[in-house]
């Protein structure tokens, strides 16, 4: 039976098929859906953790128990990841254990675009990489066989194309699983103190020299023998798009791309006359082929070493460095130049969303806000612009102490710095940076939108909405009692609709020397359905002085004819907050049922 | 484009804003495209862009479909749910690819904070810029169907008489994705936008 799936969905389904019993993750695009997903199959157990570093620590216990176990994160988060997943390639697996790890070339929903292949070669452990969702589905098998063969984690590379990209998909039926034993205690094996931890690194070393050979065998490793004057070597996505791009290539196509299958790639070298390597962002196969030896007459020297490719620009790129047979169409379209001076739409918060009060406050007050990961970052975009900084999850609160420490503290409002977190942002690795203030004696303002959800990735429960992945019920983390707990004297909550409220607030705890809390607490709109009746404008009123439209809305508009300047409501999409109604001075903008007595 | 799709790839793209329904429309194409036997491949973005953002969805069918995105200038049809978006995607269609859009204009947040403006020409510079544009106004035939959400469905019916399903296959899919409640509209919005454009050139559709 066929089903189009994604290349999440696939991988979800291929852990079903590969008896995998516990998938854990911290949500994050482009790999949310994989849980997601996963949360369809009861036989799986799987979870939501705080972060992803808890997610590897979680999945690293399941498998020592002997479970087949699934730990998914975005490639940002494998940086979280990293302290135990470097170890754990030292110590090895009893149930296979596969990181998938989903990148985001060009950006899409991400900080950076870092290419995690390059995690495997530093961790030592293999690298298998799907060019498809029934890849998604299949490699993911193989690579719980080569975590159990080779006793190691995988790490699994998928990038937004293959993880948000539909194609059909064969699917199979699971295995009929045995109970699991109680777990034998192996001490030395995973006890990496120095004397054991010194044993395991030529293993380690082994390891990866045994997995090459076994690459050169493997059939998901593959030549695609064609014309033999072309030789590319591609894996992944960019596998696609080159074989789009050349036909009649002959292909050397990588699935087990870590260690490089040594044999492998020498027999296609000698098939071939030229060689190409062609993948997107690090040369990281390119260096592996230089490394060995091979000669390689093209690669990053004629592809970015940034964002996304395409058959197209593939097909152009290596047909100008003397390639020939490329698809003809791809030389003849050409990249149209596309209309410059067209407005843009960057995305937004919506309409009615809680954080909208709080930058628009902030903005006013003129303080230096250091951001965090989530919806909230697009308060850094105009009209709002009251953001200065963003850089990883949790970063905000330790710089705003970092800020506060150097400038000193000149008793004048704006010149404090403050952090802005998300809820579940906070609870990822907030905390930690909040302990640290309280420690060192800090005295940064810590503003927490607390959301009830993780919003950017499409509202994920997390430890504060008292729910787990399958909605069960469970203790919800009571972020103001942490706060106090931590050692916070000033901790408080707010109604972030309320801009009076939030102005006088964060006043007072701008002008204290003591470090404080502050807890916007608003559910998310887009999650909870939060709908009121519409405001409304009084034309009669409104002189289109454009005061409300700092708040960044796209339910309101200004309309001009001639002289005429006046601002205008969308009813559709306006949820009735009120936060536009309080900026107007003039009082032109009215709540629902008032109208009706302006109007007669 | 119909004549020779079933030994080609056939290239779709679909431009909308965030939460106009860019999404079901692609899987809508993509689930009769599967039932008509061929490849399949679709592509989307999701997270930050969805925030009201400019979205994108490529969608590909034919005997062997490799890449699941479109390559710059390579649309055989471009499906816009806003105008805008359609000039600003524009670009990424053929030469003699077909060009099917909403007419309607949603405000970018640029605008809605007086930082931008709307251009007043959008209409014209389309039709400036390609010769083979359908113009419709969905959201009126959306709301004459019964429900102002099927935009989407409308403009696929619009897109249809390009493309090589039959109407009866067009039906099937509805019947199977949309929800129970919502077939009667979704096939009428269908059937509005179908009759703009069935055998008519750019100029009658309007």
């Amino acid at each position: 039976m066929k089903q189009i799936l994604s290349g999440n969905e696939a991988i979800a389904r291929g852990a079903y098929e590969a008896g995998v019993r516990l998938a854990c993750a911290y949500p994050g695009t482009p790999s949310t859906e994989i849980l997601e997903s996963v949360a369809g199959y009861p036989e799986i157990y799987s979870e939501w953790t705080p972060n992803e570093k808890v997610a590897m620590e979680v999945g690293l216990g399941s498998s020592l128990a002997g479970a087949r176990t699934l730990v998914c994160m975005k490639h940002v988060g494998v940086n979280v990841a990293a302290d135990p997943l470097f170890t754990a390639s030292y110590t090895g697996v009893e149930g296979g254990l596969v990181l998938v790890s989903a990148d985001d070339p060009d950006l899409h929903s991400s900080q950076n675009e870092q290419d995690n292949r390059n995690y495997a070669r530093f961790v030592k452990i293999p690298l298998i990489e799907p060019a498809d969702s029934q890849e998604a589905k299949d490699l993911l098998k193989l690579a719980f066989e080569i975590s159990e063969r080779f006793d190691t984690p995988v790490l699994f590379r998928s990038t937004t194309r293959i993880s948000h990209s539909k194609g059909l998909v064969q699917l199979h039926e699971r295995p009929e699983l045995e109970p699991l034993r109680k777990p034998e205690k192996k001490t030395s094996k995973y006890t990496m103190l120095p004397a054991f931890a010194r044993q395991k690194h030529p293993k380690v070393e082994e390891r990866i020299r045994e997995l090459s050979a076994y690459g050169s065998g493997v059939d998901a490793n593959r030549i695609e023998e064609g014309d033999a004057r072309i030789g590319i070597i591609s894996s992944g996505i960019s596998y696609q798009y080159a074989r789009e791009a050349f036909p009649e290539a002959s292909f050397l196509k990588l699935a087990l791309s870590y260690p490089l299958p040594v044999e492998l790639v020498r027999k296609f070298r000698s098939q071939v006359e030229k060689l190409y390597v062609v993948e997107e962002l690090d040369p990281f196969l390119e260096q592996e082929l230089v490394w060995m030896g091979v000669q390689v007459d093209g690669g990053k020297d004629l592809l970015s070493l940034c964002g996304e490719l395409d058959p197209g620009t593939i097909a152009r790129a290596l047909t100008e460095a003397g390639v020939p047979d490329a698809d003809p169409t791809f030389l003849e379209s050409g990249t149209a130049p596309g209309a410059a001076d067209l407005p843009m739409r960057p995305p937004t918060l919506c309409p009615g969303c809680s954080h909208r009060g709080i930058f628009t406050t902030l903005r006013r007050l003129g303080v230096y806000v250091c951001g965090d990961i989530g919806c909230y970052t697009l308060g850094a975009l105009p009209p709002l612009e009251a953001m200065h900084s963003c850089v990883c999850m949790g970063a905000g609160v330790g710089m705003a102490h970092g800020m506060s420490k150097v400038t000193g503290d000149t008793g004048r409002i704006r010149d404090k710095a403050v952090s802005v977190i998300g809820d579940s942002t906070f609870f990822h690795s907030g905390v930690t940076g909040l302990m640290n203030i309280v420690w060192n004696k800090g005295s940064a303002v810590t503003i927490i939108l607390d959301n009830r959800t993780t919003a950017m990735t499409g509202g994920q429960n997390n430890p504060g909405t008292g729910r787990t992945l399958d909605e069960q019920e469970a203790p919800e983390v009571d972020i103001p009692a942490l706060a106090e707990a931590l050692g916070i004297k000033h901790v408080r909550e707010l109604d972030p609709y309320d801009l009076d409220a939030v102005e006088s607030v964060l006043k007072e705890e701008l002008s204290n020397p003591d470090p404080s809390v502050i807890i916007a607490k608003g559910p998310c709109v887009l999650e909870y359905k939060i709908e009121e009746e519409p405001y409304m404008v009084d034309l009669s009123i409104c002189d289109g002085c454009g005061r409300c439209l700092r708040v960044g809305c796209v339910a309101l508009g200004l309309k001009q004819e001639g002289d005429k300047k006046w601002v205008e409501i969308d009813e559709s999409l306006c949820t009735g907050c009120s936060v536009c109604a309080q900026m107007c001075r003039p009082e032109a903008i009215v709540a629902p049922g008032k109208m009706e007595e302006v109007k007669s | 484009m119909t004549t020779d799709a079933g030994n080609r790839t056939t290239n779709i793209l679909l431009s909308g804003v965030g939460g106009q329904g860019v999404i079901l429309a692609s899987y809508l194409l993509t689930q009769i495209a599967i039932k008509e036997g061929y490849d399949v491949k679709q592509s989307e973005v999701h997270g930050m862009s969805q925030r009201g953002g400019s979205v994108i969805s490529h969608l590909r069918f034919g005997p062997q479909v490799h890449s699941p995105l479109i390559s710059p200038g390579e649309a055989d049809m471009l499906i816009s749910l806003e105008a805008l978006e359609a000039l600003r995607y524009l670009p990424q269609l053929k030469a003699e690819g077909t060009l099917v859009y909403n007419k309607i204009s949603i405000n970018p947040s640029t605008v809605a904070a007086g930082l931008a403006t709307y251009p007043g020409d959008v209409q014209e510079r389309i039709q400036e810029a390609h010769s083979r544009s359908f113009g419709i106004d969905a959201r009126a035939l959306a709301e004459e169907a019964g429900n102002v959400r099927s935009e989407n469905v409308v403009l696929l019916g619009a897109a249809s008489p390009s493309l090589p399903f039959t109407s009866d296959a067009w039906y099937e899919v509805i019947r199977e994705v949309v929800p129970p409640h919502t077939v009667d509209v979704n096939i009428k919005a269908f059937d509005l936008g179908r009759a703009r454009t069935a055998n008519k050139t750019q100029e009658e559709a309007k």
